[in-house]
Order: C-alpha cells, then sequence, then structure tokens
C-alpha cells in the first residue's frame, strides 16, 4: 500500500495575510444559487488546485476572485480590499495586478501574438523596444517564441493557451487564475501545459488558483516540481508533494472540501472519494 | 397563465430598457474622461465612414433617380416638371437622404457592431479584456459610437448630393429635360432651415445604430446561436428606431422651422 504523502519542505507561516479571501459568499443567476456559503483564502505563494464536475460553478468562483462577476452575499477580498461592492472603475487596477488565463484562451482574434501578449503593456503606452524585449521573454517562457507575429487564428488549441499564459504572466501578476487550461487538450499538450503552471510556480512563487476537472492534471501539480537546470519538470521524491499545493472541492455549488492533497486521499467525503475513483 | 407571461414581458421590455439607458449614458460620459482611445475612433471612423461610401453612393444615386422619375410623371400632368430638381433635392435633404443612409448604415455597421462584440463575449475576449484592466466599454463602444455619429452626418451630405445628382442624370438624359433648370430649382428653393433639418437627424440616426449594435452586441448570451439573434435584433431596433426617430424630430424640427 502507497505511503501516505508527506510534505517536502516546511509548511508556510501559519497565517499570512491572505492575497484572496472569500467569506459566505453566494451568486446565483435566475435561478438556484450557483455558489453557496464559500469561504475559503489563498496565502502568498499558495497554489490551489480547484476541483469539480463540469457545470459546478468553478469558473463562476474564479471570476469573482477578480470582480468579473460580483456576488450576491458574502465578502470577497483581492489584495487585502473588499470587492464586492466596489466599482469597475476602481476594479481595473486591482485585475491589472493579477493575470488570468482562460478556459479557451480568449485571445483577440484580430490581434497578433505580440499584440495580445503585450496587450497590457500596449494600454500602458511602453515603448515598442521594451515591449518587444518582454514579449520575447514572455514567449519565450513558454516556448513559443516563433509565434511573435503570428495571428491566434494560425495556433493550435494548446500554443493558445501558452500564449494566454505568456499574456496572463508579461505583467509580473501577484496571483493568476487559471481557468481550465488543459480543458480539451489531448494528454501530451496538457502535459506541457502543467509543466509550464508548475515552472510558473517554482520560478516565480506567484499564488495562484487553477480550476480542473481532471485529476492527472492536479496531482502532477503536487508531485512534481521545476528543475530550472534541466529545464523540465522533475518528480518529487516518492511520497513527497509539494507543501504550498492544496485543494478546494465543489459539488452543487458548495464547498465540500479544503486540504492537501494528504487529505483528499484519506477523506471520508463520500462525493471526493467517487471524484477520485 | 397569460397574466404571467404579460407581467414577465413588460418587466423584459422594461428592463431592456433601462440597461439600454444606463449602457447608452456610459458610453457618452466617456468620451469626457480619459483614457481616450483616439487610435480606435479613427480606425472606426475608417470602417463605418470609408467602408460604407459605395452603398451611401449608389443606394442615394438611384433613390435620386427614382424621386425623379415618380415626381416627373406625376407634375407633367400638372405642366410642372419644371420643378422636379426641387422636389429631388427637397426630399432627399430633409428626408429620404439621412433616413435612407441611417438605415444602409444600420444594415452594415449595427449588424457588424453586434455579431463582432457578440461574438467577443461568447469567447469571453470581453472578460479577458477586463481582466487586464481595459474598460471595454471605453475601447470597444465609447469610439463605435462617436465614429458612427460623426461619419454618419458626413455620409448624408454624400448621400444628399448623388441624390440629387442622380436625379439630374434622370432629369436630363431620360427625361430630357433642361439641366440648368434642374439645379437651379434645386438650389433656389433650399432654405436654410431644411439643411439643418437634413443634418441633425444623421447625428440622431448615427447614435441609434452604433448605441444599439454595441448594446446587442454586449449582451450576447447562447453562443454562436445569440451571435445572430444579437444581430438581428441589432439591425431590426435600429432600422426601426431611426424611422420612429424621423418622425419625431420631422415634427419637431417642422415646429421650430415652420413651413413658409
Amino acid at each position: 500500500m502507497m505511503e501516505p504523502p508527506h510534505s517536502a519542505e516546511p509548511a508556510p507561516p501559519a497565517n499570512p495575510s491572505p492575497v484572496v479571501e472569500f467569506r459566505n459568499v453566494s451568486i446565483a443567476f435566475e435561478g438556484p444559487p450557483v455558489l453557496e456559503d464559500i469561504s475559503f483564502s489563498i496565502a502568498p505563494s499558495e497554489t490551489r488546485i480547484l476541483l469539480g464536475p463540469a457545470g459546478v460553478g468553478k469558473s463562476v468562483l474564479l471570476k469573482l476572485i477578480n470582480g468579473l462577476l460580483r456576488p450576491d452575499e458574502g465578502s470577497i477580498q483581492l489584495f487585502g480590499e473588499e470587492i464586492g461592492a466596489m466599482s469597475e472603475e476602481r476594479l481595473f487596477p486591482l485585475r491589472t495586478r493579477t493575470g488570468m488565463v482562460f478556459q479557451e484562451g480568449a485571445l483577440f482574434d484580430s490581434l497578433s501574438v505580440r499584440d495580445n501578449v503585450a496587450y497590457q503593456l500596449i494600454q500602458e503606452r511602453a515603448p515598442d523596444d521594451e515591449i518587444d524585449r518582454r514579449v520575447h521573454e514572455a514567449l519565450t517562457f513558454v516556448e513559443l517564441d516563433n509565434t511573435f507575429a503570428f495571428f491566434p487564428g494560425s495556433l493550435s488549441g494548446g500554443m493558445r493557451r501558452r500564449v494566454a499564459i505568456a499574456r496572463a504572466l508579461i505583467h509580473q501578476p501577484e496571483l493568476l487564475l487559471y481557468d481550465s487550461p488543459t480543458g480539451g487538450l489531448d494528454p501530451i499538450t496538457s502535459t506541457t501545459i502543467i509543466e509550464l503552471i508548475i515552472k510558473e510556480r517554482d520560478v516565480f512563487r506567484t499564488p495562484s488558483i487553477l480550476v480542473t476537472h481532471r485529476l492527472q492534471d492536479a496531482f502532477t501539480l503536487c508531485t512534481h516540481r521545476f528543475d530550472t537546470e534541466l529545464g523540465r519538470m522533475i518528480p518529487l521524491p516518492a511520497g513527497q508533494t509539494d507543501p504550498a499545493t492544496t485543494f478546494l472541492m465543489l459539488e452543487e455549488g458548495r464547498l465540500i472540501f479544503n486540504g492537501s492533497l494528504h487529505e483528499i486521499l484519506h477523506t471520508d467525503n463520500k462525493f471526493v472519494r467517487e471524484f477520485l475513483e | 397563465m397569460a397574466i404571467e407571461e404579460i407581467e414577465r414581458t413588460a418587466k423584459n421590455i422594461v428592463g431592456t430598457v433601462q440597461d439600454y439607458s444606463l449602457f447608452a449614458q456610459r458610453a457618452v460620459l466617456n468620451l469626457f474622461r480619459p483614457p481616450r482611445y483616439w487610435t480606435d475612433f479613427l480606425l472606426q471612423c475608417n470602417i463605418i465612414g470609408v467602408g460604407s461610401t459605395p452603398i451611401v453612393l449608389l443606394s442615394g444615386f438611384f433613390t435620386g433617380g427614382v424621386l425623379a422619375l415618380q415626381s416627373a410623371a406625376t407634375l407633367s400632368e400638372f405642366g410642372a416638371t419644371a420643378v422636379t430638381g426641387r422636389f429631388v433635392s427637397l426630399t432627399m435633404i430633409r428626408e429620404l437622404g439621412p433616413v435612407l443612409t441611417g438605415i444602409m448604415v444600420a444594415g452594415r455597421n449595427a449588424s457588424s457592431m453586434a455579431s463582432e462584440l457578440g461574438s467577443m463575449v461568447v469567447t469571453e475576449q470581453i472578460d479577458a479584456m477586463r481582466a487586464l484592466g481595459v474598460d471595454p466599454m471605453r475601447k470597444l463602444v465609447t469610439p463605435r459610437l462617436f465614429a458612427c455619429i460623426i461619419m454618419l452626418f458626413f455620409l448624408t451630405i454624400l448621400s444628399d448630393a448623388v441624390g440629387i445628382t442622380g436625379g439630374a442624370f434622370v432629369t436630363v438624359f431620360m427625361n430630357h429635360q433642361n439641366g440648368t433648370q434642374y439645379f437651379s430649382m434645386a438650389w433656389e428653393h433650399l432654405r436654410y432651415a431644411d439643411i439643418v433639418q437634413g443634418l441633425v437627424k444623421p447625428l440622431f440616426s448615427g447614435f441609434i445604430v452604433a448605441s444599439l449594435g454595441c448594446f446587442y452586441g454586449m449582451r450576447t448570451t447562447g453562443g454562436t446561436e445569440g451571435v445572430g439573434r444579437s444581430t438581428i435584433d441589432a439591425v431590426v431596433f435600429s432600422s426601426v428606431l431611426i424611422i420612429f426617430g424621423d418622425f419625431l424630430l420631422t415634427q419637431v424640427l417642422l415646429t421650430l422651422f415652420p413651413p413658409i
């Protein structure tokens, strides 16, 4: 029998000021609540994996974090500021501190890869040579520097996600939101995307939340680290997991699990166990 | 059941009108607060103004020609074919130029705005823009609104000019009348109030076309089918509102500038 996994490094400080904090958040769209009484937080340098079947409200939760949707009830704090009732005008500066990777990439069709990745920098009227340099850096990070002048229409699904990751990273965000970054991709491309996410996590230590319904991706995130010398992800020693990568799980709009890989593997919750099996 | 249905429909209508009012108000007020996207404004001027010129020229020319044909046939019964120029120019400048240009631009641009923005909504590009800290209302809607108002103004002048030219073409080459007389009648009976009437209307039509095109685009739901629905709604409502608005404006302008 497999030994229970234990942490590879000491756990982060017990109560660091969270980057995101949900308190009793609920939201509904003309019908029963999509999310009900959700409470959790994301600590600095923490990666949270949000699991749950399709249609359970995972993407809605992600959009609540950066104010793309407003809660009906409860409190949401982003970087220590209450955003639940914040005006759209005041939310824009906060959103520039986050990076979001959408389900299908959500690249702007009419703009080249360069302009997509540099979108924020262009709006800030950064000099062209600085934009080009930073776009090359971001595209090199996702190993797509050769697509600089391409348009999104000529990219494959996996390449679009990688460009979307480059766009989310270029502004050096303080929080990353990944909305099913591997959804609809083949296993090999999915692994490439997960490797990029692990690389980002281990190189920059940006707090993040990743929505997925693919258990394999979730476990890979917990059991691998990025080796900067080898330039690829490698498995952690047997039985070890990344201590800062933890799980959340939704069922019918309610948060039914909040804990580590070890805890999720040993939970008594029937739904979680069925989901894992 | 029937009463519930009526109540739901009434609430939907009131809700839509309220949403549209707030949407239009935000789009207008954005012009007076930074950031302003002048490059996008110029790009939209090119798309709406230059792009619509061929259809406006063609529709204006043939409308003027048809007016000349129809009016000459009727006026000949009274021996008054000499006033064809006056008839064509007044009708084009006061009514048909602004209304037809508005409808042509609505067909071309309200549909394009609704489908473009609608596609951006369903592929989460609008959310991505917001997540990147850019206000889609300022970046996408306000430039389209003001570009459409300004371009429709100039397109209407163009349509009036080619409409009168089309009337002249028919009068001279098909009805074999005197061209100088046609232009003389067209010019001499024009009053300042006629010009004002003709040039106030496209300002309102431009507002209707862009605000409804963007409004229906930005509230698209239901995937690609929803994009189609938004496009239809944008064209239908903007066309009907242009004609309805023309009716109201004509009443107001006739009160302000009564006919002699």
